[in-house]
């Protein structure tokens, strides 16, 4: 365990121009700044981050709006009035794409806090407090763990029931199956800097529990959760489009990339545009938070590289 | 070694015995009334429902129900849907469909992955090695969903029309072998990108060690060092690895087997969530969440087996 200090030092020799000394944090803003991965992701997730708060920016059809639909122009290829071809109603797939993105980064983004939260909070209370504390929750985080996600999350939402289902029982559950890693990490980078000497004075310097677990123990287990927080991100995206597109997540008129592409489905070789384009979106977006996952591992974690 | 066995095997009860009753209990718990679903509108007739209770056990207890549920999975019961069919009719046949998609995902990603991982440890920062791992993240991006849906184009239509070339069938399994390789592939995406980044780094390490250094030092050809010393070595990992995936690739088959029109067992929990037969999907998903769990309890005990330089308490 001791040897963990010696092994990254190299990374840590370049330390950027501040009166104090560099932090995990700063390093590791350092680096990610330099990095071209971490640049491409970041303007790509900019981009559809702008995207699903104002599709408007992007697209002056409105998705939502079915009067802009025309049913005798339905499943034509790319045209200049219909730069992605328009679908089996005849709406406009482009401004529909651009519409879908909103579920996607939500359901990425939420699922991702919850899952952070809950799984970091109970995590750090298991790896803090150890003994029963422990054995209760990792058990626990076990039985869950051992369900496959998209299996568990498909036989969730097919209980739920289609008229119920919507963007947050999509959430819920993708969370309650993937809490359990989140745990299992934080459990483990809690364990080993419980017993750091830094701890142990705090202890003796008569600190409570809760100011040892905010203060001493939390910024220094936080490096792996994010990590795990923002590869995640990427496959929650992925596993929304999948159950949209088995039909038991997100409902029309909801947008999903996932249900364009059910939707198209039949009529996949007459009109392949209509499942091209969101295809390519959902790809696209998936690997901006794979890349931005990828980047931020490296700039936390020098011995994984 | 034996001890670690025992150990191993009785930890995994409980684990087995709380997913089993978690999904139970998510489906079973649920208000409503199954028997008066089955009547639509109409009143059901009180004997008629007094009966049907009675055989499904509904009166009793969650935790009753979920007993008379175990005892049933261990003599190959998988209960009865609603509609009066047996759950393990329906189960006939079909995973010998997802068990051959997932046997040939397995073939492709322990070919493909291997041996990319191969040349990315054996060219270490060169281009080849670069290409590699950008090739393996562009892998981990492309969903199932995606990634089938383009094979399907590419590869089984359009190759079709343009060169005439009718290899890759794209629905169905009547071509015998060849009906799984497209669907197999695009199962195996995502697996074949870990394993290449994991021979890489697997590879990578046993070529740092000791014994390989000392072999290329006492003049050993460079071809054996590695088939013999390095490749033999790292390959622990690798195993352990497809072992457990063949469980994931099972479970991960339902998008792909709707792509490809395959009659697996996951096309049935497709079905079966559309037309809301709880109990044929909570059949299915309990036996691919067994098979999964027992997937990972073997690779635990082959890992033991394999390598005898790791000690169990």
């Amino acid at each position: 365990m001791s040897d963990t200090l010696t092994e990254q030092k190299p990374k840590s020799e370049k330390p950027p121009k501040q009166k104090k000394p560099a932090s995990l944090w700063s390093d590791a803003w350092y680096d990610l700044r330099r990095s071209k991965v971490f640049i491409i992701a970041a303007v790509l997730i900019a981009i559809l981050v702008v995207m699903s708060i104002i599709p408007g920016l992007f697209s002056s059809v409105n998705a939502f709006d079915s009067s802009t639909c025309d049913l005798s122009i339905a499943r034509q290829g790319v045209s200049a009035a219909h730069p992605f071809g328009t679908d089996n109603l005849g709406c406009d797939t482009y401004s529909r794409v651009i519409y879908g993105a909103r579920i996607s980064i939500m359901v990425g983004v939420f699922s991702t806090l919850v899952t952070t939260l809950l799984g970091g909070l109970l995590g750090l209370l298991a790896g803090f407090y150890g003994r029963w504390t422990d054995t209760i929750l990792s058990r626990l985080a076990e039985v869950f763990f051992a369900i496959p996600s998209t299996l568990g999350a498909l036989l969730i939402l097919a209980v739920v029931g289609r008229e119920n289902a919507g963007i947050w029982t999509v959430v819920l559950a993708l969370s309650v199956l993937a809490w359990p890693m989140v745990l299992r990490i934080m459990r483990a980078a809690v364990m080993s800097s419980k017993s750091q000497d830094y701890v142990i004075a705090a202890r003796a310097l008569g600190a409570g529990p809760g100011r040892i677990m905010g203060r001493h123990i939390l910024p220094n287990a936080l490096a792996p959760v994010i990590v795990v927080a923002t590869m995640n991100m990427g496959v929650f995206i992925a596993a929304e489009a999948a159950l949209s597109f088995l039909g038991v997540g997100i409902q029309s008129p909801d947008i999903s990339w996932g249900l364009m592409i059910a939707d198209a489905r039949n009529r996949f070789l007459q009109a392949p545009e209509a499942l091209l384009f969101p295809a390519l979106f959902l790809s696209i977006t998936v690997l901006a938070f794979v890349m931005l996952g990828d980047a931020v591992r490296d700039a936390l974690d020098p011995k994984l590289r | 070694m034996g001890r670690y066995v025992v150990r191993r095997l009785l930890q995994a009860i409980p684990v087995l015995l709380g997913t089993t009753f978690l999904i139970f209990a998510l489906v079973y718990a649920l208000p409503g009334d199954p028997i008066q679903a089955l009547a639509g509108d109409r009143a059901v007739d009180p004997v008629f429902r007094a009966t049907m209770r009675e055989m499904f056990h509904l009166d009793d207890p969650l935790i009753v129900q979920y007993g008379y549920y175990v005892q049933g999975i261990f003599t190959g019961d998988f209960g009865m849907t609603f509609r009066g069919l047996p759950v393990s009719t329906i189960f006939e046949g079909k995973f010998q469909v997802t068990l051959n998609l997932a046997l040939m995902a397995l073939v492709i990603e322990a070919i493909v992955g291997i041996g990319l991982g191969l040349i990315a440890a054996l060219r270490r920062g060169k281009a080849a090695d670069t290409a590699i791992l950008a090739f393996t993240l562009l892998l981990v991006s492309v969903p199932t969903l995606v990634s089938g849906f383009v094979l399907q184009l590419l590869l089984g239509v359009q190759l079709k029309t343009s060169t005439g070339i009718d290899f890759f069938p794209v629905a169905g399994t009547s071509e015998g072998w060849r009906s799984y390789l497209l669907p197999g592939l695009v199962l195996a995406g995502t697996s074949i990108a870990y394993l290449t980044r994991l021979t890489r780094t697997s590879l990578m390490e046993t070529l740092r060690a000791d014994y390989v250094r000392t072999a290329i030092a006492k003049g050993m050809p460079r071809r054996r060092v590695l088939g013999r010393h390095a490749l033999r070595n790292s390959l622990i990992p690798l195993v352990t690895y497809l072992g457990a995936d063949l469980g994931t690739l099972m479970s991960g088959a339902v998008i792909t087997e709707t792509i490809f029109n395959l009659n697996g067992i996951g096309r049935q929990l497709f079905d079966s969530v559309y037309l809301s037969e709880n109990s044929v999907v909570v059949g299915i998903v309990t036996v691919l969440v067994l098979i999964f769990i027992a997937a990972n309890l073997i690779v635990d005990l082959l890992y033991a087996v394999l390598d005898p330089r790791i000690r169990y308490e």
